[in-house]
């Protein structure tokens, strides 16, 4: 297996572009070039940032488009539609003809998919669930890099016994299993009373940060493996040993000399964390130990819907068809940034 | 190679022992978590609290709680949820059938499509039924499988369970195989179906890259030069080295969904397994019910990690050192 250094492959890279005239161009430029090449990941990415504005602008629909309050009540209100009048909460509307419907899709401004149990707009809370589903997954997607990161850095740097003991804690929390984790902290943090104080810092139940905590905290091991072995190899490299024949400090070499190496896997891997903590929380929310009401995510949606199924599937389906495309164009964009930022990899989209 | 599995197994109870004991201190020694209070339903007083942490050695100190449950669980077996005040391990072992039944239905279908898919990708790559197949595969990951099953629900049981389709589809619900295999069957295809779903798509990306990796190998080279079919070069050589990654996770995977891990399946068809089991003690802080599927998952999960390990030094003795 012939080993390609990433110069001389960028060498080559370009040398066929141009037609023999090279020119020095950085592994970063070479990787945005290989990007904007790969239209599919283009494409994922457009569409991942076109479903975090749409979900970002959620007041906007809410206030001007829909009109309504996503998180208030409206089980007596009414709804014009085509100059009819008909109420949010319909009486009798199920096989049996007992109990209470709400409104289906109209496909008019005004609950556009309909209303879920409480007569609420189901489009604009899928839009609001979006923004909180986004903001956890993000959230805790880049917390579980940071701690990661520290953590690979220090032990893949120092080796020994901080290595040992960071690796050996990493390796249990790993052989933990995650649902179990993920499901153990949320139920113990949602049933204390007052919410938890650690110092300073205050957290009540409902909070937004108690399924971000979590959820970046169960996923470090998954991303401190692969650059803590990165690092241990890096250490060895001689570029490494220039800086300490240079005299500088531990600091400087983790800084300026580590941690540029080891970016673009971070880079490689943020998608596909994104897309697997998106998935996590609305499995946690699912389950109604993840996001609380009165605060909504497309997990706590699709819960809501549940009930629903049968009568108003839309409910449930809407906040499931928006996790898939935000998933699936993570999970794409990842393959491409995989291909265009790591020129070692064995396997690639084109040969 | 002795004193590998000796290290592993070794390694492997301090696991299970830390699990235990991180669990435990969660559930108690978490400020502001009181399962006494949980238990003694709304509004109680400081002498029904009292009287039930005394009744459930809650008022004792925490190392000799910890000791007396491993006791309970371990050496008399006669651990008491502090729900429905039954025995613990006779729940697991009643839930455990049915986590199975679901487990190894769906593992057979997963491994099927997932090798069928993976070869005809990489076989086929060049052809536009690669990248077709690799984008199906990416959308079976990319779907939440408690929604994928509402779905299949709201199909089979609502929309078209009046057309021939699927108007042979029981209501939700389980059947034990021996009392009646066909019923068994019949309630489990579609959970089967749903859970496999996600490990297609997983395992045909895995064994397409592995399949496409070891094509550049010299030896398959070798394999083509002295003359060999292409489909004895493909399944008596190429794929037998990809498969030592797809089997490897296949182990892990495996013990993680009969461990519990199949939950939101088991949710979403109301299936009584031990995930659901598992997540209803969690959230009734039920602490002797969890402590028991927590430590039935863990030991899954660390003996199935173990055998991949052993299995992995048995194949390439450089493991072995490390």
């Amino acid at each position: 297996m012939a080993v390609f250094e990433p110069e001389a492959e960028g060498i080559v890279f370009d040398a066929e572009e141009t037609g023999g005239d090279i020119v020095g161009r950085s592994p970063w430029a070479l990787a945005g070039r290989r990007l904007v090449r790969n239209k599919l990941a283009l494409a994922a990415l457009a569409l991942f940032v076109l479903i975090v504005a749409v979900s970002f602008a959620a007041p906007l629909y809410s206030n001007y488009v829909a009109d309504t309050d996503p998180f208030a009540s409206n089980i007596s209100g009414t709804v014009t539609l085509n100059g009819k009048t008909e109420p949010v909460l319909q009486q009798g509307g199920g096989k049996l003809g007992l109990g209470e419907t709400p409104i289906g899709p109209t496909w008019h401004s005004k609950y556009f998919l309909g209303a879920d149990n409480q007569g609420r707009d189901v489009a604009a809370r899928v839009l609001y669930g979006g923004r909180a589903s986004l903001e956890i997954g993000i959230g805790s997607a880049l917390l579980a890099s940071a701690i990661a990161l520290v953590f690979a850095l220090v032990a893949g740097f120092f080796g020994g016994w901080t290595d040992a003991i960071i690796s050996r804690v990493m390796d249990l929390i790993w052989a933990f299993p995650l649902y179990l984790l993920a499901i153990s902290l949320a139920t113990v943090l949602l049933t204390a009373p007052n919410g938890l104080k650690i110092g300073f810092i205050h957290l009540s139940a409902g909070s937004l940060w108690v399924p971000l905590l979590i959820i970046g905290l169960v996923y470090v091991p998954y991303i401190y493996r692969p650059i803590r072995g990165q690092v241990l190899s890096l250490r060895e490299k001689e570029f490494v040993e220039a800086g300490i024949a240079q005299g500088a400090s531990n600091f400087r070499l983790i800084f300026n000399e580590v941690l540029p190496n080891v970016a673009s896997t971070v880079i490689v891997l943020m998608p596909l964390m994104i897309a697997t903590t998106i998935l996590t929380e609305s499995a946690l929310s699912y389950l109604s130990i993840g996001v609380q009401p009165p605060q909504a995510s497309w997990g706590t949606i699709i819960e809501d819907g549940q009930s629903l199924l049968y009568t108003r599937p839309w409910v449930a389906i809407a906040p499931g068809i928006m996790i898939v495309l935000t998933v699936l164009a993570l999970n794409v964009l990842g393959d491409g940034l995989r291909d265009a930022l790591d020129p070692r990899s064995k396997v690639r989209v084109k040969g | 190679m002795l004193a590998f599995i000796v290290r592993r197994l070794l390694w492997m109870a301090l696991v299970l022992f830390a699990i235990s004991v991180l669990v435990f201190l969660i559930f108690f020694a978490t400020p502001g978590v009181d399962p006494a209070r949980q238990m003694a339903g709304r509004n109680p007083s400081a002498e029904t609290i009292k009287s039930i942490k005394h009744e459930f050695g809650l008022d004792r100190s925490l190392p000799v709680r910890y000791g007396l449950m491993m006791k309970h669980m371990f050496i008399t077996r006669d651990l008491i949820s502090y729900g429905s005040h039954t025995r613990v391990i006779p729940e697991i072992t009643s839930a455990a059938p049915v986590t199975l039944s679901l487990v190894f239905g769906a593992a057979i279908i997963w491994i099927v499509f997932s090798i069928l898919f993976g070869v005809a990708a990489a076989v086929l790559r060049g052809t536009v039924f690669d990248p077709l197949l690799m984008i199906l595969a990416l959308i079976g990951i990319s779907i939440p499988v408690f929604w994928l099953g509402e779905v299949v629900n709201l199909i089979t049981q609502s929309r078209l369970h009046d057309s021939f389709l699927f108007s042979w589809v029981p209501p939700l619900g389980y059947t034990p195989l021996t009392q009646d295999p066909f019923m068994w069957f019949k309630q489990l295809i579609f959970p089967w179906l749903t859970l496999s779903v996600l490990y297609i798509g997983f395992y045909a990306r895995v064994l397409r890259a592995n399949l496409i990796e070891t094509e550049s190998e010299d030896y398959i080279r070798t394999a083509r030069a002295k003359g060999l079919s292409e489909r004895r070069v493909l399944f008596r050589h190429t794929l037998r080295t990809s498969m030592i990654t797809f089997v490897s996770l296949f182990g892990l995977d495996f013990a993680v969904l009969v461990g519990g891990g199949a939950l939101l399946t088991e949710v979403v068809f109301g299936l009584p397994g031990v995930g659901l089991l598992t997540f209803n003690s969690l959230t009734a802080l039920d602490l002797p019910v969890i402590m028991t599927t927590v430590i039935y998952a863990a030991f899954f999960i660390t003996l199935a990690s173990a055998l991949v390990d052993l299995v992995y030094a048995w194949l390439d003795p450089r493991v072995r050192l490390a």
